[in-house]
């Protein structure tokens, strides 16, 4: 416990900005997961590490000498056909199933990325350097980094364009009656094959762009995926599917949170927190489901 | 039948009892196969019989490792001493105090879980489908981040437990203990299930499968039965952490207790592989496992996981009713189901 | 039921006849090799370690075996090591240390990497009474608990940044300084804050801030505004390469001023190579350097074995390698000092160790720990856009001077 925090409130701005910056990238992350859940009924295990491959895109062309900042725009590409070729060669047969199905093969997935990333990549972490200053303000007490900046500001710039694209183009329609009503969708000539495959492809360049700003902002490692998964899952449910204004919300009050869960109690918990804070919604919730149940009896 | 049955039952008991003597190099193996049945058929109760697929019971297995090793030190020593600097004091057990601070820790380590079960079980156990797997699953994760932060266990040091007591100069001696010790929980086990198995309780437990709120419906207390049945799994669960605990002699909160990212999934896998909602599924679904597992260790060195990984998605996919499920389909009659012809070609033709 | 059982008996009828079969492969000196097992972690979180740790092993073999190999009885013999992959988690090390010495029938380990799996391999040697040298477990509670068959080729984890916090009280006039220390949460990194903790108190120094990051760190911002906001004199952060490369990151991002930074793992994450000139000036801890001046017959001195490690694996070896081909020449000298393969023979010869290698000089403690070798620390310095380990202390090496203070970011181009 440390309380340092309090003591010097001017510290509760930084934590508060970080937290909402870093919260917009979680939504972004999140948006997608609500996506494919909501059109396909899964629950994607390996987001978090489509997240940590689309981040190593980045990172190879760091290597090879681009700037990683247009890992935003070829990451996503490259993995809109990762995540397409993943829905052909299994999504496309856990969709219609028992959701534990999907949770345990894409388990099975997530443990394969992990590994051959580490074959690709190696286990150690590696950072993208984007050569972005830092802003400062009061006497170099609060700090911004350019880079979480451009990282939030590029999520919502996808986050728009990706809300316009469902509104307006055919795919876009297609998904979101696909979504409402698959039989129906069916019947009325859409080929909800195609739209399934689109979708998880969508939601694979979601997180190619947000693996390339975490790139660039953190640091990446084979094996942290899961923090990713689960606080997309969090988001998720307390924001509902389908619902983006309150997805960026709880991304930005998720953010909040782990920024002063990790001043207060101590960045050894953070992660720790994260996951309590998950069983605690859920848990929250259920009472809640359980009074509206007996109101309605 | 029943004459086969028991054959069958004395066969693998005295299999069983002389196995470490037949392969004294595979003792640990032999144990951790104990155990890993031990889970499969435990997770089974509550993801085959009663439909609650939970990630969480790694949680109870943790608990059960820290608290054996906790007592056993703490019995006679001080445990914040113990456990001070990454254990840089070394106090010695006695033989006696050695195996006194195991059984107690045991006893511990097998009850403590099933209550901390039953507390939490009301408000975990009302989630259903889906939630209840990711909330278990952060549950068991949550658990292993949070005690990497606890001082008195070790922290990030890691928790050396007791070694096994220097007066016993036999170095078998050691393999032979842990063995039996998992062999005997192996066996209450089975026996438990399979009372269970011939119990009311089971049949309440497949009616909250096939349809909770009907289940409800009829009368049935579902939420009583629920926490009964996680209760049941957790007295194992922390029964087998605290036997592996005291045979890796070496707990660290995320790669040996809290070991979501590996017994957590295995026992569920196991219990798949196997065929869940089965008796006989679990077990052999473990052993099966276990092989496979071993046998990927030393043919691809570094790919193991890849194998794994790949090995999930197909059991999954295409076997998801698991080795018992397939032979069910193959052979009806052998299950004691009697197919009737006509009614089997009408549903065919429905579909 | 009667085919089910049938099923049943050929099931684990042909798990015990291939059980069988394996226990019956053994060994540990077949004609002229001598056996040696080894667990390393070649995936999981240690992977990248565990692979120098592995190369180092190999490199020594290849070399040893090529000059003359170990002369035993007259005979001349030849190394060889059984690997297996522990996955970077301890339980799997464990039971692969019981399935070397038991199924495989090896009669002398070497270590794996890091100090939490060498915690759990320990007691298993320990129990069968096989010698290990380990090059790679460093933790100070290895070496305290009275174990007679293990031995480690180097310093202990304490001993790692003790001598910069006595540095920094030097710079200071002698005078105590404030300590901030953040150390992530495993067995090496805690023994490392055990040595701070002994300097501090030796030094009348105060810790200011003692923070300790999650195994999956990623993120330290916590703790570098606590140092904006408290300005201490040293700023301590240990993690593995992990811990390096999010700290350097982070201070730069944030720019946070702070005179001396000392940090472990440097040369292993390629700090100079990943972060450039973000990293001037970082005091690195580390077990060997390229730089020294030992010396032995097989690798030559430490440029020589840099320049051959770097020809066969094409990176420049980080002194886990070093640290871990120097085991292999341990256990050949005491192989040919024993005379013998008795496995007490050998555990009495590998305690009575007293020499030197490319590495450094090498003399068993009571506790197994070498105590003939002293830390060594170098800073990162950068010439234009190349940055180089430059060793500072002790000044016996030392080539180029302690740079002190850390001039503040504003006047850093």
């Amino acid at each position: 416990m440390d309380f340092l925090i309090f003591e010097a409130p001017i510290l509760m701005v930084q934590a508060t900005l970080d937290g909402i910056l870093i919260g917009i990238l979680f939504a972004l992350i999140a948006y997608g997961m609500a996506l494919q859940w909501g059109v396909m009924n899964i629950i994607n295990i390996a987001q978090g590490d489509l997240v940590i491959l689309g981040g190593y895109i980045a990172y190879s062309m760091y290597l090879a000498g681009i700037h990683p900042a247009w890992g935003v725009i070829v990451s996503p590409i490259i993995m809109f056909f990762v995540g397409w070729g993943l829905y052909k060669l299994v999504i496309n047969k856990v969709v219609d199933r028992d959701l534990f199905i999907s949770i345990l093969a894409t388990f099975g997935i997530a443990i394969v990325f992990q590994q051959l990333m580490n074959f690709i990549f190696g286990a150690d972490v590696v950072v993208a350097q984007s050569g972005y200053g830092t802003t400062m303000f009061f006497d170099n007490i609060i700090t911004l980094p350019h880079s979480t900046i451009f990282s939030a500001a590029i999520s919502v710039l996808y986050a728009i364009v990706l809300v316009i694209y469902m509104k307006k183009s055919k795919l876009g329609r297609a998904i979101r009656a696909t979504a409402q009503n698959a039989r129906a969708a069916k019947i009325l000539g859409v080929d909800t094959e195609r739209v399934y495959a689109a979708t998880f492809g969508i939601n694979a360049a979601l997180c190619g762009v947000a693996g390339a700003l975490i790139a660039i902002t953190f640091t990446l490692h084979p094996y942290v995926g899961l923090p990713y998964t689960v606080r997309s899952f969090m988001i998720v449910i307390v924001a509902g599917l389908g619902n983006l204004p309150a997805v960026a919300i709880s991304g930005m009050g998720l953010g909040v949170f782990e920024e002063f869960a990790d001043y207060i109690l101590g960045t050894e918990f953070r992660i720790g927190s994260v996951f309590m804070l998950l069983v605690l919604i859920l848990v929250f919730r259920r009472f809640k489901l359980s009074r509206k149940r007996e109101y309605l009896k | 039948m029943k004459q086969k049955d028991l054959i069958l039952y004395v066969g693998l008991i005295i299999l069983g009892l002389v196995a470490p003597f037949i392969f004294p190099g595979f003792k640990v193996q032999l144990t951790i196969l104990c155990v890993l049945i031990v889970l499969a058929m435990t997770w089974n109760l509550q993801g085959g019989e009663m439909g609650y697929n939970s990630f969480g019971n790694i949680l109870f297995y943790g608990l059960g490792m820290y608290l054996c090793a906790s007592v056993q030190v703490g019995m006679f020593f001080p445990l914040a001493e113990w456990t001070e600097s990454g254990g840089e004091k070394t106090f010695v057990h006695t033989t006696t105090q050695f195996f006194q601070g195991m059984g107690v820790g045991l006893l511990v380590a097998a009850i403590i879980p099933t209550i901390v079960a039953g507390l939490i079980g009301y408000a975990i156990l009302g989630l259903r489908g889906h939630y209840f797997a990711i909330c278990t699953l952060g549950l068991g994760i949550a658990a292993g981040e949070i005690a990497g932060g606890i001082e008195i266990i070790g922290a990030g040091q890691g928790f050396t437990t007791p070694p096994f007591p220097k007066d016993i100069v036999d170095p078998e001696a050691r393999g032979e203990f842990f063995y039996y010790l998992s062999f005997i929980m192996l066996i209450a086990t089975f026996v438990f299930v399979k009372w269970i198995y011939g119990s009311r309780f089971k049949l309440i437990l497949n009616a909250i499968r096939d349809n909770e709120d009907k289940a409800e419906a009829m009368g049935i207390q579902t939420m009583k039965y629920k926490i009964v049945g996680w209760m049941v799994s957790a007295f194992f669960c922390g029964l087998a952490g605290g036997i592996m605990g005291g045979l890796i002699g070496y707990i660290d909160s995320t790669d040996v207790a809290f070991d979501g990212r590996e017994m957590g999934v295995f026992m569920v896998l196991m219990a798949i592989l196997g065929g869940k909602g089965t008796l006989w599924g679990p077990v052999i679904g473990a052993t099966l496992f276990h092989f496979l597992k071993e046998g990927f260790w030393t043919l691809i060195l570094g790919w193991q996981y890849v194998a794994l990984g790949v090995l999930i998605v197909v059991i999954v996919i295409y076997f998801p009713e698991g080795l018992m499920g397939w032979l069910r389909e193959k052979y009806p009659q052998r299950f004691g189901e009697v197919i009737d012809e006509k009614d089997r070609k009408a549903q065919v033709e429905l579909k | 039921m009667n085919k089910l059982l049938k099923l049943f008996i050929t099931f684990v009828s042909a798990i015990t006849l291939t059980l069988i079969g394996i226990t019956t492969s053994f060994a540990k000196v077949e004609g002229d090799t001598i056996v040696l097992g080894a667990a390393v972690s070649l995936t999981g979180k240690y992977s990248s370690n565990g692979v120098h740790t592995q190369n180092g092993y190999n490199l020594a073999v290849e070399r040893l075996n090529k000059m003359g190999g170990v002369k035993v009885g007259g005979k001349s013999y030849k190394f060889k090591i059984i690997y297996y992959d522990d996955e970077s988690n301890p339980k799997r090390a464990a039971q692969l240390a019981e399935r070397l010495i038991n199924q495989d029938g090896v009669k002398y380990m070497l270590g794996p990497y890091s100090s939490g799996l060498t915690k759990a391999i320990a007691p298993v040697t320990e129990k069968y009474k096989i010698p290990m040298v380990e090059a790679n477990g460093a933790s100070r509670s290895l070496f305290t608990k009275g174990y007679k068959y293990l031995f480690a080729v180097l310093s202990p984890a304490n001993q790692y940044l003790e001598v910069a916090i006595d540095l920094a009280v030097e710079k200071n006039g002698g005078k105590p300084v404030k300590i901030a220390q953040a150390f992530e949460q495993d067995a090496f990194s805690q023994d490392v804050r055990l040595g701070i903790l002994d300097a501090a108190k030796r030094t009348g120094s105060e810790i200011i801030i003692d923070d300790k990051l999650p195994k999956e760190l990623n993120d330290m911002k916590a703790t570098l505004v606590k140092v904006k906001a408290k300005k201490p004199d040293v700023l301590v952060v240990s993690g593995h390469t992990k811990g390096a490369l999010t700290a350097i990151r982070q201070i730069a991002e944030m720019k946070v001023d702070v005179p001396m930074l000392a940090m472990t793992h440097c040369d292993a994450a390629k700090l100079s190579k990943q972060h450039g000139k973000n990293s001037e000036y970082a005091l690195c801890a580390s077990q060997w350097h390229k730089n020294l001046s030992y010396k032995d017959k097989f690798f030559g001195g430490g440029k020589k074995y840099d320049k051959d490690f770097t020809k066969r694996f094409g990176y420049a070896p980080p002194y886990q390698s070093a640290e871990s081909s120097a085991a292999l020449i341990v256990f050949k000298d005491a192989f040919e000092r024993a005379n013998s393969f008795d496995g007490d023979k050998v555990r009495d010869a590998l305690k009575a160790t007293d020499m030197q290698t490319f590495y450094g000089n090498i003399k068993f403690g009571p506790g197994g720990q070498n105590i003939a070798k002293p830390m060594i620390l170098f800073q990162v310095r950068c010439k234009g856009d190349k940055c180089e380990n430059k060793v500072v202390a002790p000044t016996k090496w030392a080539s180029d001077k302690f740079y002190h203070p850390i001039p503040s970011w504003s006047k850093r181009s």
